[in-house]
């Protein structure tokens, strides 16, 4: 039985810090995520991909990817990195919040003295923390393989890691923030799916390509600089590209003109803190004013 | 002492409200059933004091600090059980009520201890290291009583407490809470079981349709409602004889009906508050006819409380 004292209430409990209680929140979700079935389901998604690239580049050894090191992690962190952020980023963030709601673990920890701050945040970390470990899984396989075909790492290799981190602290930042904003996980992450995976992808082309309007607002775009950095030199801000009759003269004559744009550093880095800031703050006053009603 | 004060709380969503201007305060130790149709506004009252949700209006305090103000020290000693809560599945009972000690901010050298403790008293001791996403509905909800018990707290919240287990569970958390009573602490609890309500609890507060409608003792709430008249139940250690219940009618004046409910139990119907409810164990067992247990008649709050819902239909 529980000692309590029968006559007098006294109890030696101290409530700790909210800083203590984020560390509390981040270290037993932490847990509960390294032990879930989507982190294995995740690890095993890079440890294929990188399987993938392992054996085509091994086996048919493709020249654009070999001719120098540049071009090898350019080929295969800088294609693939951001997808890998962004699967972790559904996995790990599109229902840390709705699963509060959906699957009552908020009836758990909320009534509590702890702020819904806290919770968030330890959560958020927790997050970030596993999604971390399976993107250095799938670095350190890049980094494997990049050093069997060459002997150096360019130091644009340490440049996209970090970009790539930086960029997976603002999808998580979105998708919490998104995550916010619906009571059912099973719809946050589909929403946050096809955002991620289609919509971004299709506003940035339409955007750019076809109103030749620089899309600064898409957090998709910021996180270019993850491959630009490993192409030398740096890619043109702004590319126009001419295609059709006239040796692609342009529309003057027949023939249509695709823009590209490619994202500076600073510009890249500014889109992705300012994603970040912006969703995390959202994130974070959704969450404080959310009802467990129903 | 522990307290609970709700000051004018109101909770609206849209044009239907959920809670009134309920105005409620219960102050000491004691346990006080929270009674009321589907959709009256306990689970919502409940809510507003866990900071699940917020009140349209109004306050809801306890230890006489604001919830929504400040949640930390308000809800510093309090344990609470709202609906049917979820613990992250890959965690085990050790894990998921470790963390909530540590947010509570239980010693660290007593931690360890009081998971023990608190898991053990609600029979989940050879599941303490097994992880919660294998357990039933019932497992969950014991580890969830667990929880709320866990730090000590000088209030305790319980919505349905015994929502979800079998018969034996049910017993074992009334029992918790019966035990919680002995300690001093301030339960409230809201439950559909009235004849739950009528074992456990000294007090009643019973809603409709967002408003408090009585809060007094079950004996005063039966009393008023039945015109001062009050039911007991009795048990005796053998069967009884109707005979013995005839002759117990006839010889205490203030009897107004006796009658064997079962093989070892009889209820008597009598007019007076407490003091005749005291009088009658006494005269009972003065006349050393083998009591074993003696309690206010559940049918009799049960009367009451439909009789008071009946008639805010």
């Amino acid at each position: 039985m529980i000692n309590m004292t029968e006559t007098t209430i006294v109890s030696n409990n101290k409530v700790p810090s909210s800083l203590t209680q984020v560390g509390i929140t981040m270290k037993y979700t932490l847990l509960d995520y390294i032990r879930s079935r989507r982190f294995y389901i995740m690890l095993t998604i890079a440890i294929v991909i990188s399987a993938i690239l392992t054996f085509v580049i091994g086996y048919y050894r493709p020249a654009n990817f070999l001719v120098t090191d540049l071009s090898f992690y350019s080929g295969w962190w800088g294609n693939i990195a951001t997808y890998v952020i962004v699967l972790s980023g559904i996995f790990f963030g599109g229902d840390a919040i709705s699963g509060e709601f959906q699957n009552k673990t908020g009836y758990f920890g909320i009534p509590n003295p702890i702020r819904r701050s806290a919770i968030y945040i330890g959560k958020w970390l927790s997050a970030l923390i596993a999604s971390t470990v399976i993107l250095v899984v799938f670095a350190a396989i890049t980094l494997g393989n990049g050093l069997y075909y060459f002997p150096s790492v360019p130091y644009e290799f340490g440049l996209s890691l970090l970009f790539a981190w930086f960029y997976l602290i603002a999808v998580l930042g979105f998708t919490f923030f998104f995550s916010s904003l619906f009571k059912s996980s099973s719809i946050s992450i589909l929403v946050t799916a096809i955002l991620f995976l289609f919509a971004f992808d299709i506003i940035q082309f339409f955007v750019a390509s076809l109103a030749q309007i620089e899309p600064w607002f898409m957090l998709s775009y910021g996180g270019q600089i993850i491959g630009n950095i490993l192409t030398v030199p740096y890619p043109a801000h702004k590319v126009v590209t001419s295609f059709g009759p006239g040796g692609g003269a342009g529309p003057d004559i027949g023939g249509f003109s695709m823009t590209t744009f490619n994202v500076q550093i600073p510009e890249g880095l500014a889109i992705i803190g300012i994603y970040f800031i912006v969703t995390a703050i959202l994130g974070l006053v959704l969450f404080e004013r959310k009802e467990f009603t129903g | 002492m522990p307290s609970i004060e709700a000051t004018n709380l109101s909770k609206k969503y849209g044009s239907f409200t959920a809670v009134s201007n309920l105005n409620l305060k219960l102050e000491g130790a004691k346990c006080v059933g929270f009674l009321g149709p589907n959709g009256a506004g306990k689970t919502t009252t409940l809510k507003m004091f866990t900071d699940l949700i917020r009140p349209s209006s109004g306050e809801a305090l306890i230890n006489g600090v604001n919830v929504h103000m400040q949640k930390k020290k308000a809800l510093e000693s309090v344990g609470t059980l709202i609906e049917m809560p979820e613990i992250y599945p890959a965690l085990t009972p050790r894990e998921a009520l470790t963390m909530i000690a540590e947010i509570r901010g239980v010693p660290k050298a007593e931690r360890k201890r009081r998971v023990e403790e608190a898991v053990s008293e609600v029979r989940m001791s050879e599941w303490i290291d097994k992880r919660v996403g294998k357990f039933s509905k019932g497992m969950k909800q014991r580890i969830c009583v667990a929880s709320a018990i866990l730090s000590d707290p000088s209030v305790v919240l319980l919505d349905e407490p015994t929502s979800g287990l079998d018969p034996r569970g049910m017993s074992e958390v009334r029992d918790i809470i019966k035990s919680l009573k002995n300690k001093k602490r301030l339960i409230f609890m809201s439950s559909h079981l009235l004849s739950e309500v009528s074992d456990v609890c000294d007090e009643v507060a019973i809603i409709d349709h967002g408003k408090l409608i009585v809060y007094d003792t079950i004996s005063h709430v039966t009393a008023k409602v039945s015109g001062g008249e009050n039911v007991v139940e009795i048990g005796l250690r053998n069967t009884v004889d109707a005979d013995l219940v005839n002759k117990i009618a006839a010889k205490l004046s203030y009897i107004i009906k006796a009658e064997k409910s079962d093989g070892n139990t009889f209820k008597i119907k009598f007019a007076g508050d407490l003091d005749t409810q005291e009088k009658l164990l006494a005269d009972l067992v003065k006349m050393n006819i083998g009591i074993v247990s003696y309690k206010p008649a559940s049918s009799a709050l049960e009367g009451a409380y439909l009789s008071l819902i009946k008639d805010t239909l």
